[in-house]
């Protein structure tokens, strides 16, 4: 142990610590008492990184709309997530009369424990993930599609139209998006041949040069990555994509019926929900835990991830802040005809880079292949819509 | 070892049961929906991670919301008064108790051996391979299959008047 430098020792401090901690503990223990260390600071990093993110959007929001967002509680407005926690856990706990009092109770758990454990295969950092699965990719999206019956049990079981319409249009609006989302992974799972994240990163954390060898560096993976954010914006009901939840047309949803805690839990799911994803994208496509210059390497690998993971949150937040939202066939119209076959022709795309050799005629190929269809595929749709300027009826 | 295994197959079989016996259809859907989770965690006591997870990702993800929707399609969401027997439930009982009898028949009669189950240790990179290699044409006449299902699918959604266009 003291042999490993100190840039090393750093990287690996959580690690190191873990072991020493589990040294003390008596052998029968030790399985449960590792599960505990490991889970531990999941259960805590993530809702603390969900209350910052809370406030970060609600500033940044407010900055983008020339006002200020909050700013009366603590410096800056930035304990406002303790006191929104303070209002949450000592509201009223409200059931309808009619609700469907057992399915209305778990619908907010199963979303929480689904978003949860969605972070078992997420590599955070050197030696850090709770599990090294060898189908993790697929327990991810075997999870992610555990939300869509909490978000059916959470709209069905309030007995109200706006909550049934909501979940509806969620559940209607996952199922389309999970397609593209799977599809645009299959790229990096035909890269690296294992379904394993732990082994996806390795395969990245490495140098041509300086450069990283990440996959988003390459046409099939620049457009995997693209594809693949798109659709998790869908999937975790963000805008431009936020029809489930639609605060103008039904009010917020699946979730109107819930209050107090209940309520909290669904922004707490939906959230980390959005973290997972991210991390996803990250370990597929962005490397992981690998510096982005071979320089860099000296930092700790867990201070990539949460870069990584920082900025795409503020990228989320951006796009909540500029794009309005689309109407329900549009979306539709969107995933079927345009994601659907640009993750297919991706598949394609990556079985011919892995075929020819290498050189630069690979790389012009391979943009064409994207490139061209694209172009096509939007004119088509283009052409289809007959767009024209808009004519309002009262509003002029 | 068999603690686990009993309290897995405790939640299955409890999952299974409540969707017979509960009143509410959507209620059926969901307890059943409980007993796929069981049998994914199962598969995954014994090993099949691939399985395993394929299991949660088809029916949980996929085949509950289908029965769910088909549900709330067909009927009111509202809980409909039936009685709790229906009228020819002394057939369905000895419906019910011949199967039960003529395969405990079988299975008693039948001369078991107990081979020493050799750990079949199937990986997903295994799998993967048969799929590609030894299995890869009923691999793409499944597809096949399901496109042209896909397809029909599409055309009976369409609206009947697109074709007077």
């Amino acid at each position: 142990m003291t042999h490993l430098p100190l840039s090393q020792t750093i990287d690996q401090v959580f690690v190191l610590s873990k072991a020493a901690i589990m040294g003390h503990i008596p052998a029968p223990f030790q399985p449960i008492a590792s599960a505990i260390l490991s889970v531990a600071p999941v259960l805590v990093v993530f809702p603390l990184l969900f209350a910052i993110t809370t406030v970060l959007e609600r500033k940044g929001l407010g900055r983008m709309q020339n006002r200020y967002g909050p700013n009366r509680v603590g410096p800056f407005g930035f304990s406002q997530p303790i006191a929104d926690g303070i209002k949450s856990l000592t509201k009223e706990d409200v059931i309808p009369r009619t609700a469907d009092q057992v399915v209305h109770f778990l619908a907010p758990l199963l979303l929480v424990l689904a978003a949860f454990l969605a972070y078992a295969v997420l590599p955070i950092g050197r030696n850090m993930v709770i599990a090294n699965l060898s189908a993790g990719v697929l327990f991810f999206f075997a999870i992610g599609s555990m939300v869509e019956l909490a978000v059916f049990m959470a709209g069905w079981s309030s007995r109200s139209k706006y909550s049934l319409l909501g979940a509806m249009r969620a559940v209607a609006q996952m199922i389309s998006y999970e397609i593209p989302l799977v599809l645009s992974t299959i790229v990096v799972i035909m890269a690296t041949g294992t379904l394993s994240t732990v082994a996806i990163v390795d395969a990245q954390a490495r140098y041509i040069g300086i450069l990283p060898h990440w996959y988003v560096f390459t046409p099939w993976g620049f457009c995997g990555f693209i594809l693949f954010m798109i659709a998790a914006t869908a999937e975790s009901n963000r805008s431009p994509f936020d029809l489930p939840e639609g605060e103008s047309e039904i009010i917020a949803g699946y979730y109107i019926e819930y209050s107090g805690f209940k309520f909290a839990l669904f922004f707490l799911g939906e959230y980390l929900g959005m973290f997972a994803t991210s991390g996803l994208a990250i370990t597929l496509f962005l490397g992981g835990w690998s510096a982005p210059l071979s320089s860099l390497t000296w930092i700790p690998s867990y201070l990539w991830f949460l870069l990584k993971l920082l900025a795409f949150i503020a990228a989320f937040i951006w796009v909540r802040g500029t794009f309005p939202r689309l109407r329900m066939d549009q979306l539709m119209a969107f995933a079927w005809k345009f994601m659907l076959p640009m993750t297919l022709l991706n598949i394609f795309d990556a079985a011919v880079w892995h075929l020819m050799p290498h050189n630069i005629l690979r790389w012009l190929v391979c943009i064409a292949l994207l490139a061209i269809p694209c172009l096509l595929l939007n004119l088509n749709l283009k052409q289809r819509k007959q767009l024209q300027i808009r004519t309002y009826r009262f509003a002029d | 070892m068999h603690a686990i295994f009993f309290i897995l197959a405790a939640l299955t079989i409890t999952g299974a049961s409540a969707a017979m016996c509960l009143r509410n259809l959507i209620h059926c859907v969901l307890a059943l929906t409980l007993g796929f989770v069981g049998l994914a965690l199962l598969y995954l006591f014994l090993g099949a991670q691939f399985v395993s997870f394929t299991q949660i990702l088809v029916y949980v993800g996929a085949v509950a919301i289908l029965a769910v929707f088909a549900i709330m399609m067909t009927r009111s969401a509202g809980p409909h008064p039936q009685p709790a027997l229906s009228s020819f439930w002394i057939t369905g009982c000895i419906t019910a108790l011949a199967t039960f009898a003529v395969l405990a028949w079988a299975i008693i009669h039948s001369n078991i051996i107990t081979p020493t189950p050799a750990q079949p240790a199937v990986s997903t990179n295994q799998i993967g391979d048969a799929l590609m290699h030894s299995f890869a044409l009923p691999l793409e006449i499944m597809g096949l299959l399901l496109t042209a299902a896909l397809i029909g699918a599409v055309i009976i959604a369409m609206p009947q008047n697109r074709s007077s266009k």
